[in-house]
């Protein structure tokens, strides 16, 4: 009960949707718009997973993943990411780069509270 | 243009040039002057004992009339031959294939050109669907908001307690983003509509393509450019068809036309002609007396009006990738339409050594080896900064014999078109096996 989520997301409606999702499950859920900051934000918040959208603005999904990996705080965090993509080419990106999970947008709810349970050990 | 088309230009230029009457000529070998015209204007094959008749009267060889169209047509043929191996054609007899049966060899060189095309064609739809930046993002955008849509939709069917404030919140976010669907939805279908009727229209012949065949049909000169009452670039693409039905195109003929504009304007083609007749074909003396830059004066001198096809020099330009961004077409220097060309060419050496004025005597592989001076030399392609580093471009001005002036410093080199039709054996540049030494 209470682990932290951080959602990194830049549609607003998505986000509040996943928000009152997990939040219903008791997850504690933060959200973060912007890709140029997105690192700041974890370390301020120090979630137990990352849900992270690849198409941010001003920096991308794939170079925020590489930079949580490559820090020694936040190498094996959990973190999902969160694509409009499905291509071989994303995932394939998104293996390389240490995601934990990979998910193709549009998803259903029930998915998205697997992959969180399922990443989270709860 | 069927390939032996050539010829009926080729009998009209000759006699002509004898000032033979068209029904001397024709009474001589004994056809109607209404059916040399036909023949003369394209509209009629011929070969076998009229072609030998005809080359008499003229006198010349009856493979001067037909030579030139020949080898396009072999070229064609061979092209083919290699395109689906599997079939085995027999293209050691290609020769006898295309004169025995002109038709056919003619309709198998067409088809060749439109499987061409329409490889090309699913190339550049290919490309535009990985790669088009607007598509893309529309695809996007419709993805994102159904996601939202479908998150949101679920949470509300899933049939458990959601509190009102919740409630109306997700209602009115779903009626948002069904709208913002909706929108992006009609964008893309629009997008698609119009990228579908430029590909109808586009996709066929590039647009580079496009503007070459326009040029072609007047000599590669465009008379609404020159002199003080030229037409602005971007009045004379509104004015043509040709050049205004897709947009890439018309981009693409606004650029090399504002180019040729001030080209134009530089050096207006009166002056050239008076340092033409005085110097000959020498860019370097030309350049020198005109105060001009060379590849001016080649691209000037490939876009004089010259009623002749044999009097007119051809052209190339490649990118620094090699990649042929121009070409002007000369009888019996074959330019590759699609893939790379030659590496021997004067074009590429001039690029490998920038700023340096690169000439030859270029000798293109035929049962007659025809012979060109060429001249070249790469030049950065914008303006130059210490903050980049340059990018080059190279242009090659082909003079076909006729035109060239005796240059015997000039050093003699055999090259190709391109390797897959080229027959020399043992060359260090080749770079794929010839289809023709096979066949030899």
């Amino acid at each position: 009960m209470g682990k932290r989520v951080l959602l990194i997301e830049d549609e607003p409606n998505i986000t509040e949707a996943i928000r009152f999702l997990l939040s219903r499950e008791g997850y504690q859920v933060d959200t973060h718009t912007d890709g140029s900051t997105a690192l700041e934000a974890v370390a301020a918040r120090r979630p137990d997973m990352v849900i992270l959208d690849v198409m941010l603005p001003n920096k991308s999904g794939y170079d925020i993943l590489r930079e949580l990996r490559a820090d020694e705080a936040t190498a094996r965090l959990p973190v999902l990411m969160l694509t409009a993509r499905g291509q071989r080419r994303d995932r394939e990106m998104a293996e390389r780069f240490g995601a934990s999970r990979f998910m193709t947008k549009p998803f259903s709810n029930s998915e998205m509270l697997g992959s969180v349970r399922e990443l989270l050990g709860s | 243009m069927p390939a032996s088309g050539l010829i009926g230009s080729r009998i009209r230029e000759r006699r002509t040039g004898l000032g033979l009457r068209q029904s001397a000529l024709a009474r001589a070998v004994g056809i109607s002057p209404a059916y040399l015209n036909l023949i003369e204007h394209n509209r009629r094959r011929i070969g076998g004992r009229l072609l030998v008749a005809l080359a008499r009267e003229l006198e010349v060889e009856p493979s001067a009339l037909t030579e030139g169209a020949e080898a396009a047509l072999l070229a064609e043929l061979r092209t083919a031959a290699t395109g689906l191996p599997e079939a085995a054609a027999e293209s050691d007899l290609a020769e006898e294939f295309a004169g025995r049966f002109p038709g056919w060899a003619a309709l198998v060189a067409a088809q060749q050109r439109r499987i061409e095309a329409l490889e090309q064609t699913v190339a550049a739809l290919t490309d535009r669907l990985t790669h088009d930046p607007q598509l893309a993002a529309s695809m996007h955008e419709v993805l994102s908001v159904v996601t939202a849509i479908r998150a949101t939709a679920s949470i509300l069917a899933e049939g458990t307690e959601v509190d009102p404030e919740w409630q109306a919140r997700f209602h009115r976010n779903l009626h948002e983003d069904s709208r913002r669907l909706a929108e992006s939805a009609q964008a893309l279908v629009e997008y698609l509509d119009s990228a579908g009727e430029e590909g109808g229209q586009v996709g066929v012949t590039l647009p580079q393509e496009e503007l070459e065949q326009w040029l072609q049909a007047r000599g590669f000169h465009v008379a609404e450019l020159e002199g003080e009452e030229a037409l602005s670039p971007q009045e004379l693409v509104a004015r043509e068809p040709a050049l205004n039905r897709a947009r890439t195109t018309a981009s693409l003929a606004a650029g090399w036309l504002a180019r040729y504009r001030e080209d134009a304007r530089r050096l207006p083609l009166e002056r050239l002609r008076g340092a033409l007749r005085r110097l000959g074909y020498a860019p370097d003396a030309l350049a020198r007396e005109l105060g001009c830059d060379l590849p001016l004066v080649f691209r000037r001198l490939a876009s004089l009006p010259e009623p002749s096809e044999a009097a007119r020099p051809g052209l190339v330009s490649c990118d620094a990738s090699g990649t042929l961004t121009f070409r002007k077409p000369v009888d019996g220097f074959p330019l590759p339409r699609y893939g790379a060309a030659c590496p021997l060419w004067p074009l590429y050496q001039a690029l490998a050594r920038p700023m340096q004025p690169v000439r030859a005597l270029v000798e293109q592989p035929g049962r007659t080896p025809r012979r060109f001076l060429c001249f070249a030399l790469a030049v950065p392609a914008g303006p130059v900064s210490f903050e980049q580093v340059p990018l080059f471009a190279s242009t090659m001005l082909i003079l076909p014999e006729e035109l060239a002036p005796e240059d015997p410093a000039a050093p003699l080199l055999p090259v190709g078109a391109s390797c897959r039709i080229c027959p020399r054996g043992d060359c260090a540049a080749r770079r794929e096996p010839s289809i023709l030494t096979d066949g030899f």
